[in-house]
């Protein structure tokens, strides 16, 4: 039984070392080196589509369920060929390119913001052994590349030449640095406790204990967690923070100009990225791939899918943050959050029982109560309406 | 003297102008505004309206009484009985038309349905401009759904109702008719603790619609403001009560009043008129007397509107329309057709105060600015 | 004092429960409220109003209309366009033989019905009105809008039974109203 189960968990690991095998035998082992990587690099390249195209399929269908409608159901089965038919239909469609727009830019940018999307799968352990490249700076990569995602925003933004495209442009930059910054910081328990900066060893970290050694059963990991998961929403443009596309105040932010593929493209990164950091924080906090008895790959898949609900859950539920608002959630409230959630995993080193529980809730909640104080800005006032006759 | 200049010169930003409309998916229709941006902050926004101008008063005042009635649901499409309402009681008033007291009853029901769909597509739309995806709006219009297949089979349509006439309704309201406007209207507050339970304490909503487009009652007052645009600002103020038309003085209801008149006052005004709405349908179901629906004097008019002539004079009639003051200043001089007739729309006059609550603020407050006044072009521009 | 996000959280339940409901609710009960609408149809509504057609009894020949004109005149958009027939003799035979309506002007406003004295335009159920284009072909003919007293019945059974009723008193009454002359011409 243990047996088949193992063999089902690391089918995909086994299947690659074969075919690896089988050439080994009569290629020189350069040549199997390079088909090595040819392989993980098409998988990657496949993945990422397929996946952008039924988040897609998903996330309507989940907004409909959200909205008491069914989403797209006419093509297909449950709709299931709808993703192709729009693949189709983007293809088909006509590329338009204003006429004072910047040619060059206004085309790489699109092309520019699919490659760190399909580059940070590079470190994302999708199971046991599973992971592209086991690198041993795999988070510092990770955010090192996700940040490049602002950049081809920006170039089609400016390329644009469009009025609508810079401001979304503008808020883009502006966002994207700001929670890049309490992200980075909500990481840095994780890494602390596991003492690596490679993913699969955060995971290994969090092995044992039947998945309560996962980061997220401790107060650090929580709040850690929730601000990760916060400001990955708010790094792949989802709402409530899509304010560099939000339709209804500038038609459709950076991407106003662009048609056909080149949208298509912006919205396959949007997507993948919404993927890998769904399932980055599920690798730091949710135990990664680990797991009982169903296969670790299903593991990740499946608790990367939950974060993605969640995250459409959001855009079913809530209004847009204004600019002002979300910077400042950013610089006054989520980044002393986090930097008080560092100093307690620090103490957490030293002392994890029922006295530490108590005290790093007690220093949360105190610290949360003061933010929330300090910032009175977030606090809905009270108001009374009279009723006159 | 030198640093000075260097220092205005690098504090001296461009100003970005910026045409909102009127292609744009939340102007709600095609309104234009143009809007000059210091960075996010708006430093100054001209409205500009005429894109939907579609020559009505120009049209009724070759038309015959009668046929005006049909283009008066096409002013302010969300609510055309509001509009039918206005139109039947200042044609009455020229023409001293009796109204029946169960066509009263009939008007009254059908003008607080139509409130409560203004009023709850509003709150959707406005939300859908804050950037919720939908989700409230879809809500909105599922209970909106009920009434209008409730006015389909009142009316005989959905949206253009085309349903008073002078000296009364055109159709009567049959006992199905009255228990399905029973249901909705018990079925109703259910509904609208689920819409305050997604909407009214979200702090994301609050923080985008308090203290933003602050209209002082003074301001408001001064500039002709009506509606709950108005009573939002504090100022009590309901034509339903002041001028008591139809029969409104013979119901129990209240006025709610905003506290500062900004957009999150003038988003829960909305939602308690709903519930005063509800307490005046309550009544009126349970008091709607049996009789006449139309008044005989005006009977043979129906069969032959042109040769309905009102005596020579002039007549404004006014209704608490769910956006303000809608008012019709009809001009007869003894002919068939109107020797001019002139609407007052809340929707064109409640815009004009666009500018003063948007300096200032930031563009994204602009949109939910726009949409809490509540304007339908079809209404602004006619 | 409400706790800091708590509203968020509860707008939150609110959608959740949606989502939820809408897998095993009713329509009325918080369900899915869509109509899959080609498949499935609402529930046709009697009094619904779309646009005018011209009603016959028996054959196409029996037209009611008498081409009076009234509705032409009285039509808002001006959308009627009726030209009377003549007999061989050259006199008004009071039957139309151009009887056009534009249904790209038309507004569904149904003062057409309400106007006509002999109960011969009724507002139609059909509303799968499509076109080419928005000039030629929405202008529809006599031919096209000619449709059978059974057909009116079908749609509109409440109104079509008062009207049959009018119709077969206001006749019997019309040949009680010729018999007697004819009684007292065989005195």
């Amino acid at each position: 039984m243990t047996k088949i189960l193992e063999f089902i968990d690391s089918i995909f690991v086994a299947a690659k070392a074969w075919i690896l095998c089988l050439l080994g035998h009569f290629l020189p082992a350069w040549i199997v080196v390079l088909v090595s990587i040819t392989i993980s690099g098409v998988v990657i390249l496949c993945l990422g589509p397929v996946i952008m195209m039924y988040l897609t399929l998903l996330e309507r269908k989940l907004i409909g369920r959200i909205q008491n409608r069914y989403g797209p159901n006419r093509v297909g089965i449950w709709g299931l060929l709808q993703p192709i038919a729009d693949g189709i239909k983007m293809f088909t469609k006509e590329d338009i390119v204003p006429a004072n727009a910047d040619k060059v830019i206004h085309l790489l940018a699109p092309i520019a913001i699919v490659v760190p999307a399909l580059m940070i799968f590079l470190v994302v352990p999708f199971g046991k052994g599973m992971t592209t490249v086991n690198l041993n700076i795999g988070l510092l990569y990770f955010i090192a590349v996700s940040s490049i995602t602002i950049l081809p925003i920006f170039m089609g933004s400016w390329a644009s030449r469009n009025k609508y495209s810079l401001l979304g442009g503008m808020r883009t930059a502006a966002q994207m640095i700001s929670y890049e910054i309490p992200m980075t910081l909500a990481v840095v328990p994780a890494i602390m406790m596991s003492q690596s900066l490679a993913t699969n060893a955060i995971v290994l970290a969090q092995a044992g204990g039947h998945g309560l050694n996962w980061f997220i059963f401790t107060p650090w990991g929580i709040v850690g967690f929730i601000i990760f998961f916060l400001c990955a929403t708010a790094e792949c443009n989802r709402p409530p923070f899509d304010l560099p596309e939000a339709e209804s105040e500038l038609v459709a932010g950076f991407h106003t100009e662009y048609s056909g593929m080149k949208f298509a493209l912006f919205y396959m990164a949007e997507y993948m990225n919404a993927f890998t950091l769904c399932g980055i924080a599920a690798t730091l906090f949710l135990g990664g791939w680990q797991g009982p008895f169903l296969p670790s790959w299903l593991w990740f898949f499946g608790k990367t899918f939950i974060l993605i609900c969640v995250m459409i859950w959001f855009r079913g539920t809530f209004p847009r943050f204004r600019v002002d608002h979300l910077m400042a959630f950013a610089w006054k409230f989520l980044l002393p959050l986090t930097l008080i959630n560092i100093l307690l995993t620090a103490l957490w080193q030293f002392t994890s029982n029922l006295a530490a529980w108590c005290g790093s809730i007690l220093v949360l909640g105190i610290s949360l109560w003061t933010l929330v104080k300090l910032n009175r800005t977030f606090v809905p006032e009270k108001r009374h309406y009279p009723l006159e006759s | 003297m030198e640093t000075t200049e260097v220092l205005k010169n690098t504090d001296a930003t461009q100003i970005l102008e910026i045409n909102f409309g009127p292609q744009h998916p939340s102007t709600h229709g095609v309104f234009r505004m143009t809007v000059q941006l210091d960075g996010e902050k708006i430093c100054g926004l001209k409205p500009v309206f005429g894109y939907l101008h579609r020559n009505h008063e120009q049209i009724a005042e070759n038309l015959p009484y009668a046929a005006i009635m049909p283009y008066t649901d096409r002013l302010d499409y969300v609510n055309a009985l509001a509009n039918n309402f206005g139109y039947a009681l200042t044609i009455e008033k020229l023409a001293g038309f009796e109204v029946p007291e169960r066509a009263e009853y009939i008007r009254v029901i059908m003008a607080e349905l139509a409130r409560i769909v203004n009023h709850i597509t509003v709150i959707g739309f406005m939300l859908n401009d804050l950037g919720a995806f939908f989700t409230p709006l879809l809500y909105a219009f599922r209970e909106r759904e009920r009434i209008l297949d409730l006015f389909e089979e009142i009316t005989g349509s959905r949206l253009m109702n085309n349903y008073f006439r002078f000296g009364g309704v055109k159709r009567d309201l049959t006992n199905e008719n009255l228990a399905a406007i029973q249901k909705i209207v018990s079925k109703f507050p259910a509904f609208l603790k689920e819409f305050e339970a997604l909407l009214t304490k979200n702090e994301i909503l609050c923080m985008r619609c308090q203290n933003i487009g602050i209209l002082s009652g003074e301001t408001a007052t001064n500039a002709g403001i009506t509606g709950p645009v108005l009573r939002a600002s504090g100022v009590n103020y309901d034509i339903r009560k002041v001028d008591g038309y139809s029969i409104y003085n013979r119901f129990d209801f209240k006025i709610p009043l905003g506290e500062k008149g900004d957009v999150y006052d003038r988003f829960y005004v909305r939602v308690l008129e709903i519930r005063e709405s509800l307490k005046i349908l309550e009544q009126a179901l349970t008091k709607i007397p049996q009789g006449e629906i139309i008044n005989k004097k005006s009977l043979p008019l129906l069969k032959m509107p042109r040769n309905f002539k009102p005596p020579v004079g002039e007549a404004y009639g006014r209704v608490e329309s769910p956006k303000g003051e809608l008012g019709f200043y009809v001009v007869s001089d003894g002919t068939p057709q109107p020797w001019r007739y002139h609407v007052r729309a809340p929707s064109l006059i409640n815009l004009t105060v666009l500018e003063e609550m948007c300096l200032g603020q930031k563009i994204a407050d602009a949109i939910i600015i726009l949409g809490s006044i509540d304007i339908v072009l079809g209404e602004t521009d006619r | 004092m409400n706790i800091f996000g708590s509203g968020v959280f509860q707008g939150m339940m609110v959608t959740l429960k949606n989502f939820l409901t809408s897998y095993f609710r009713k329509p009325d009960e918080g369900g899915i409220f869509t109509v899959q609408y080609p498949e499935e149809r609402e529930k046709a509504i009697e009094n619904f109003r779309n646009f005018p057609f011209l009603v016959y009894d028996g054959s196409p020949e029996q037209i009611r209309c008498v081409a009076c004109g009234i509705c032409e005149r009285e039509c808002p958009p001006k959308c009627i366009h009726i030209e009377m027939a003549l007999d061989v003799v050259g006199k008004p035979a009071r039957k139309p033989t151009v009887f056009d309506i534009d249904y790209g002007l038309c507004m569904n406003c149904g003062i057409c019905e309400e106007v006509c004295p002999f109960d011969s335009i009724f507002m139609d159920h059909a509303f799968e009105v499509t076109a080419p284009e928005r000039q030629i072909s929405l202008v529809r003919p006599k031919k096209a809008l000619l449709k059978s007293n059974e057909y009116f019945q079908k749609i509109r059974p409440t109104l079509a039974a008062v009207i049959d009723q009018k119709r077969k008193t206001a006749e019997e009454k019309k040949k009680a109203a010729i018999q007697p002359p004819a009684t007292s011409e065989s005195k």
